[in-house]
């Protein structure tokens, strides 16, 4: 079992905070709406990813389990 | 001719019933069964399997679904669903009843786009003609114009909320639809063909088709042909085939649009044998979508038709999702400048770069089309977008291309 990064893109505004907090994993587009790496979130950067989730203003951001990820 | 009528006008409830009899009276279980095994394929644009679709809502319905008949044809190149509504309308209504009885559904949507007037009428009149119990649980609503009411989330916010723009999934119509029951949402051309195999058993569908592909479908031909409109295939025939029943080519052709602006650019030459189907197209990286077949004379500039089209895509947006409303008109508008020949340094570069990046990053699959589109018009165009980027027309400063058979 593992963790994916999963965003609401109808609710993201493009502030931009997770690519700040987690570079690892997310990049902003010419825009600055974030890219985020496909795959696991790896267990050493699991921590910051939290911390982006929680830091997102509109909360559009989350952690979600590999299985449902796979069902979408 | 089984979904397209060659006489005018709507065909009535005693025609209907004369030429293909009574609705059989299979159990649930038995009808999906027989989707299953006919291998029916949605007409929609995305292909999913028909049978393995109302099997997941009759798993999630208990009586309670909805089942919600696409005709929003929003495909500015499509006209297939009107004219299938329009001279077959009891054939829909009964793939939609079926689909209620398979699926455990009381309530019947139409949703049909507010433009096909004549599509709407002949669906009011044929319903007017069915029994009262059939009438109380069907209603016919109209989809907004736009490009993206048909998508099947935005259908079912529709019905909800007035709202024709696409939520964000999951939950998918199936799971929690119109009033928050599983929905079933397929398309009206899948719904008839439904209804035919309900009739004739999954063998008969499996008996229509050229080489691996099995069953019938709609095209609707357009561009540089004799005679464009609505054709009914076998499927497996090839896109030589589609072009001979539009009365064959008018003039020189280089590239076709497969699958309408959904789909993508494909050479002519090199796909003239192509076998119309969804698993064969899919094998090439093309797609048969919604069945939009259109021939781009040679005369035509490649790029100048894809600006037009990325141009109508990204003003589609439903403007909810960041990559979409900045990246595809960011994208139209190098296309554009392209298409004019004012590129500015970089434009080609950026437009590679943009269509890779907006794949996946909409709560629908808006973007990931357009995107798709844009990148086959990069591979069937590439000289003439680097001729652009030079801000030379390739089909203007190389008049043998523009022969005239």
């Amino acid at each position: 079992m593992g963790e994916v990064l999963e965003i609401d893109r109808i609710r993201c505004d493009g502030h931009g905070l997770c690519a700040e907090l987690l570079p690892e994993l997310i990049s902003l587009d010419d825009w600055g709406y974030p890219i985020i790496k496909p795959g696991k979130v790896p267990p050493s950067v699991v921590e910051h990813a939290r911390r982006a989730v929680d830091a997102c203003p509109v909360l559009a951001l989350r952690l979600a389990r590999t299985a449902a990820a796979v069902a979408r | 001719m089984e979904l397209i009528a060659r006489a005018a006008g709507a065909e009535s409830l005693a025609a209907h019933l004369q030429r293909l009899g009574p609705m059989p009276a299979l159990p649930s279980g038995a009808l999906i069964a027989e989707l299953e095994a006919s291998g029916l394929l949605g007409r929609g644009g995305a292909g999913f399997p028909v049978g393995r679709k109302w099997r997941a809502v009759a798993e999630r319905a208990a009586g309670g679904a909805v089942v919600l008949a696409n005709g929003a044809e929003g495909e500015p190149l499509s006209l297939k669903d009107r004219s299938l509504m329009a001279a077959r309308p009891h054939l829909v209504i009964d793939g939609a009843l079926l689909a209620a009885r398979a699926v455990g559904a009381n309530d019947i949507i139409f949703y049909v786009g507010g433009e096909h007037a004549t599509a709407q009428a002949a669906l009011r009149q044929a319903l007017a003609e069915r029994p009262g119990d059939v009438r109380r649980r069907t209603r016919i609503v109209t989809a907004p114009a736009g490009y993206v009411s048909g998508e099947e989330s935005a259908a079912v916010h529709y019905v909800n909320a007035g709202d024709a723009r696409p939520t964000t999934t999951p939950p998918r119509p199936f799971e929690r639809g119109v009033g928050g029951r599983p929905t079933l949402v397929q398309n009206v051309e899948s719904l008839a063909l439904a209804a035919l195999i309900a009739r004739r058993g999954h063998a008969w569908y499996q008996g229509l088709g050229h080489g691996r592909a099995r069953g019938i479908g709609l095209l609707t031909v357009s561009g540089a042909v004799n005679r464009a409109g609505v054709h009914e295939i076998e499927l497996g025939a090839t896109l030589s085939d589609a072009a001979a029943a539009a009365g064959g080519l008018r003039g020189d052709v280089r590239a076709v649009l497969l699958g309408g602006y959904f789909g993508g650019w494909a050479d002519l030459h090199e796909q003239w044998g192509l076998p119309l189907d969804a698993p064969s197209m899919r094998a090439r990286g093309l797609a048969l979508g919604c069945g939009v077949v259109h021939f781009l004379a040679s005369g035509t500039c490649g790029v100048e038709a894809t600006a037009q089209l990325m141009t109508y895509l990204a003003s589609q947006s439903a403007r909810q999702c960041g990559p979409c409303v900045f990246g595809l008109s960011a994208i139209a508008g190098a296309a554009q400048r392209l298409a004019a020949q004012s590129a500015q340094p970089g434009d080609l570069d950026r437009i590679i770069r943009w269509s890779r990046q907006v794949t996946g990053r909409g709560a629908c699959h808006h973007p990931d089309g357009a995107a798709a589109l844009m990148q086959s018009a990069l591979q069937v165009f590439a000289d003439d977008f680097v001729g652009h980027q030079h801000r030379r027309c390739l089909t203007i400063s190389q008049p043998a291309r523009v022969a005239v058979a």
